[in-house]
């Protein structure tokens, strides 16, 4: 298996990516933010596609469009949060001018039919280059970088806003950091597993650490590890089973691993 | 020693005048409940002690500096709701975060790690909450929630205990014995209290003096002064009664904002 340069590849990157959204989406669960989660996958969605109706590199228009619509939540702060029908209305809009791009780009576009659009949605974790590979290595270091400089702050900051101030926290900044980052993990999430499906890798391993342990570092750590998991574990079932496509598999992955954590949630006394 | 003083200070929120023409003081080691009713500006004051809320004119120092210079040395616990029952977090790390957790970075193991963790279960011990600081949080009482909150605001040996309605939602035997942590700690660990309260009978024993907000300005005196059916009366705008009890506690009586029977 380790022989085919794309399954190598699909490891090493899909293994960076459910790093970062591991760490990333432990404190999107911890912050109750799965919701904007799922609003940066419509994002991705429309970004993704508007680069390709323009003709250029679809990672450009994806990670400027993913960072970008996290620092305008983040801005948008508790309102946007309080608000369930504006953002509900602004995002099927957005998911609207995706299809508008993808509509411009399979008239106008270079020859290629909707298969772009069927790419941003699932993923594309097999056809992905040495390109892509480094630059999932790079943006899952600097994500890991990030969380490691805000990690405390970030945790007194979602716990305990108003205290965390009181001591000096920069809450808002800090939050608005966060969402940056919620945002380019989403764009590195929908190149391995799509955008429909991202939100699964970002909430599922993350919500099964949290059923397993109130310690918060062991939390983030098993976070990541669950992740990981679902990434090796959702290829091989693909590349074993080729009709079965890797995204549903890393998917179903994490999921199961999410179930079996709420059914093992006595275990909580053991781990702590 | 003076923890608190305000001087002429005045508070306003998007143009609102909260409170003007406000002069206290607050001794070192008091006990010191801040009463008035809803929506009189309790809060705001915290919140200038605090440096949160800046003053419009006047001013004030707070252990010995202007406010929000001496945050560090303040133990502070905002009114809250409590911790959703998702929240997963152990009560012992929600502690520690009143220790170091505004440091960046993440906790590293180490002697600094070891004396932390030495505290948290020290400052535990003294809010006698060992017994469920390991479980998740959310999973808590509301009781067992507010004892590790005051843990976390201890964590830092403040000199100054900021409490914003620290009773509020809990059942009575609760209050009673949060009000009782609370003076133990004002007697024993040497630290001045200001205590926000809605209901001021589980604290009435204990109090070295009230500051009441109300009618746009504040004023404090000694409790048995303001704790009079004329003054709290006048102070509410309801009839009030202040009785003795058969043994010699007094009990208000009539305030729809000073017991449990209010309204949100």
């Amino acid at each position: 298996m380790l022989a085919q340069e794309f399954m190598r590849n699909a490891l090493v990157a899909g293994s960076f990516v459910a790093i970062a959204c591991g760490l990333v989406g432990w404190f999107v669960v911890l912050r109750a933010q799965v919701f904007a989660g799922d609003a940066l996958s419509h994002v991705a969605f429309t970004g993704a596609l508007a680069a390709a109706a323009l003709g250029i590199d679809i990672r450009a228009g994806l990670f400027l469009a993913t960072i970008l619509g996290g620092v305008v939540m983040g801005a948008l702060g508790d309102r946007a949060r309080a608000d369930d029908v504006v953002i509900g209305t602004l995002f099927a809009w957005t998911l609207g001018l995706g299809v508008l791009f993808l509509t411009i780009f399979t008239t106008n576009g270079s020859g290629s039919n909707g298969t772009a659009g069927v790419r941003v949605l699932f993923g594309s974790i097999f056809g992905l280059s040495t390109t892509d590979v480094r630059i999932s290595v790079v943006l899952a270091v600097a994500a890991v970088a990030v969380l490691a400089v805000l990690g405390r702050p970030l945790l007194f900051a979602s716990l305990d806003g108003a205290v965390a101030a009181a001591q000096g926290v920069p809450v808002r900044m800090i939050g608005l950091v966060f969402l940056g980052l919620v945002g380019l993990v989403a764009a590195q999430a929908t190149q391995a597993v799509g955008a429909l499906l991202l939100l699964g890798l970002l909430a599922a391993p993350a919500g099964a650490a949290h059923r397993l342990t109130g310690r918060p570092y062991l939390g983030l750590g098993l976070s990541a590890l669950f992740a990981v998991g679902s990434v090796w574990l959702g290829l091989t079932l693909s590349y074993v089973f080729p009709t079965l496509p890797p995204s549903t598999m890393i998917i179903s992955t994490a999921v199961g691993i999410y179930v079996t954590a709420m059914s093992l949630s006595p275990l909580r006394r053991l781990v702590g | 020693m003076t923890a608190v003083s305000f001087e002429g200070a005045e508070a306003r929120i998007g143009g609102t005048t909260i409170w003007r023409d406000v002069s206290l003081t607050v001794e070192r080691g008091q006990f010191v409940a801040v009463l008035g009713p809803n929506g009189s500006g309790k809060s705001t004051l915290v919140r200038a002690v605090l440096g949160l809320q800046p003053l419009a004119a006047g001013s004030a120092s707070v252990l010995g500096r202007p406010p929000g210079e001496a945050n560090d040395r303040i133990g502070y616990l905002p009114q809250r709701r409590s911790f959703d029952e998702s929240t997963r977090i152990r009560g012992a790390d929600v502690v520690r975060l009143g220790l170091d957790g505004a440091r960046w970075g993440l906790p590293l193991p180490g002697a600094r790690s070891r004396a932390a963790t030495r505290r948290v279960a020290e400052v535990i011990e003294l809010v006698s909450a060992t017994a469920y600081a390991d479980k998740p949080i959310g999973e808590l009482s509301g009781g067992e929630q507010q004892r590790l909150l005051i843990a976390q605001a201890l964590a830092r040996r403040p000199q100054l205990l900021l409490l914003d309605e620290p009773l509020d939602s809990l059942d009575l035997p609760n209050q009673a014995g949060v009000a009782a942590l609370v003076r133990s700690i004002c007697r024993e660990e040497d630290v001045t209290v200001l205590l926000v309260a809605h209901d001021v009978n589980p604290i009435l024993g204990y109090l070295d003096g009230v500051i009441y907000v109300a009618g746009g300005t504040a004023v404090e005196g000694a409790p048995e002064d303001v704790i009079s059916a004329e003054t709290l009366s006048a102070l509410y705008g309801v009839p009030i009664d202040v009785l003795r009890a058969s043994d010699g506690r007094l009990v208000v009586v009539g305030a729809p904002d000073l017991h449990g029977h209010h309204a949100h």
